[in-house]
């Protein structure tokens, strides 16, 4: 249960990470509520304290809201969501480009490799 | 919060531990790593009262410890003959006498939890299921802190998950601190707040994971191994 954490990088930083691909891939829609901080703690077997970071985390990036005495739920300001869905977008594909130019690719190159794997796969 | 400042303890005149400072705060998982022999299982004693120090003092908020402070502590000891000839039944109803804290009905849903047979005779138990039913009476107590001393070890990988889901499910993250021992760091970290290090008797290193992970970028294991070269 533990072992499909990164260990150089915080657990609460994954967590959130794990979370907000949740909420893009919508198997945490809007207004959904979310596992208490002990249920959530219990599920990925990771410290209270994490989880508790985590909720707070994404309470600060305005992607869940907590109502009090109900428990957290993800936000219904599907706009806030739109704004993940872009921002998580252009980071994957920035960093891919990074990693490419790293290896001394051109942007055309790519470019070029991303066009005809596009043709290839239909789905 | 526990103040431990300038402990050593000498076993036979050998040192054990050696000039130890370090606080304990309330509401957090702090694990104690280190090689065999570097004084883990002494100083849990020494801060579940079972032991004094030679030197230097443990204080429990600002007072030193004494019969009765010590009574609210609870402690998970290393041992495997564990009260052989009793049932778990009959482990919990022990408790019950001898600690205010036991909450009989609590250690029965840990028990529930992990899966335990509580009407077997303890010394006919696999090792595993004792290793849970320590965990169930240790948590059965309603305190503070808790001290266990190697509560993973020589135990598989299941029954290491449910201890460490048991731990999860019956303590309260904020008000209550889990002091314990350990082998196992790689599959125990992510439950831990912070890690202490000991080598040779003395604290070498002593951070939260968040730290050691954020700012370090290194992982518990790694990061034993880096601290032990050091020295």
């Amino acid at each position: 249960m533990n072992n499909d954490f990164n260990r150089e990088k915080p657990i609460y930083a994954q967590l959130v990470e794990r979370i907000c691909s949740d909420i893009i891939k919508n198997r945490l829609a809007p207004g959904m509520k979310m596992l208490s901080v002990r249920e959530y703690a219990l599920e990925v077997g990771v410290n209270v304290n994490t989880v508790q970071r985590v909720y707070k985390e994404l309470e600060q990036m305005r992607l869940t809201e907590t109502k009090r005495g109900q428990g957290t739920f993800i936000t219904t300001d599907e706009a806030r969501i739109q704004l993940l869905r872009q921002e998580t977008r252009r980071r994957i594909v920035e960093q891919f480009f990074h990693n490419m130019n790293e290896f001394g690719f051109t942007k055309e190159e790519v470019l070029a490799e991303i066009k005809r794997l596009g043709a290839d796969t239909h789905d | 919060m526990i103040n431990v400042k300038k402990v050593c303890y000498k076993h036979r005149n050998r040192p054990v531990l050696n000039d130890v400072s370090f606080q304990i705060p309330i509401g957090k998982v702090i694990g104690i790593a280190g090689e065999n022999g570097a004084g883990k299982s002494t100083l849990l004693r020494l801060l579940a009262g079972i032991k004094n120090p030679d030197d230097g003092t443990i204080t429990l908020d600002h007072q030193p410890l004494t019969h009765r402070t010590c009574s609210r502590f609870a402690y998970l000891p290393d041992t495997d003959d564990f009260y052989s000839y009793l049932t778990g039944v009959q482990l919990f109803q022990f408790y019950e006498t001898q600690f205010e804290d036991f909450n009989f009905l609590k250690a029965l849903e840990v028990a529930d939890f992990l899966d335990i047979n509580i009407e077997q005779k303890i010394k006919t138990l696999s090792k595993g299921q004792r290793g849970r039913l320590k965990m169930a009476a240790t948590l059965g107590r309603e305190t503070t802190y808790y001290f266990m001393d190697e509560p993973f070890s020589g135990l598989d990988p299941m029954v290491r998950d449910s201890l460490i889901k048991g731990l999860i499910r019956f303590t309260d993250a904020e008000t209550q601190t889990i002091v314990l021992s350990t082998h196992e760091l790689y599959e125990v970290e992510p439950i831990l707040d912070a890690l202490l290090l000991l080598k040779n008797g003395e604290v070498i290193s002593y951070h939260s994971l968040e730290t050691i992970r954020e700012e370090w970028q290194q992982d518990a294991v790694s990061w034993m191994k880096k601290q032990y070269r050091k020295e």
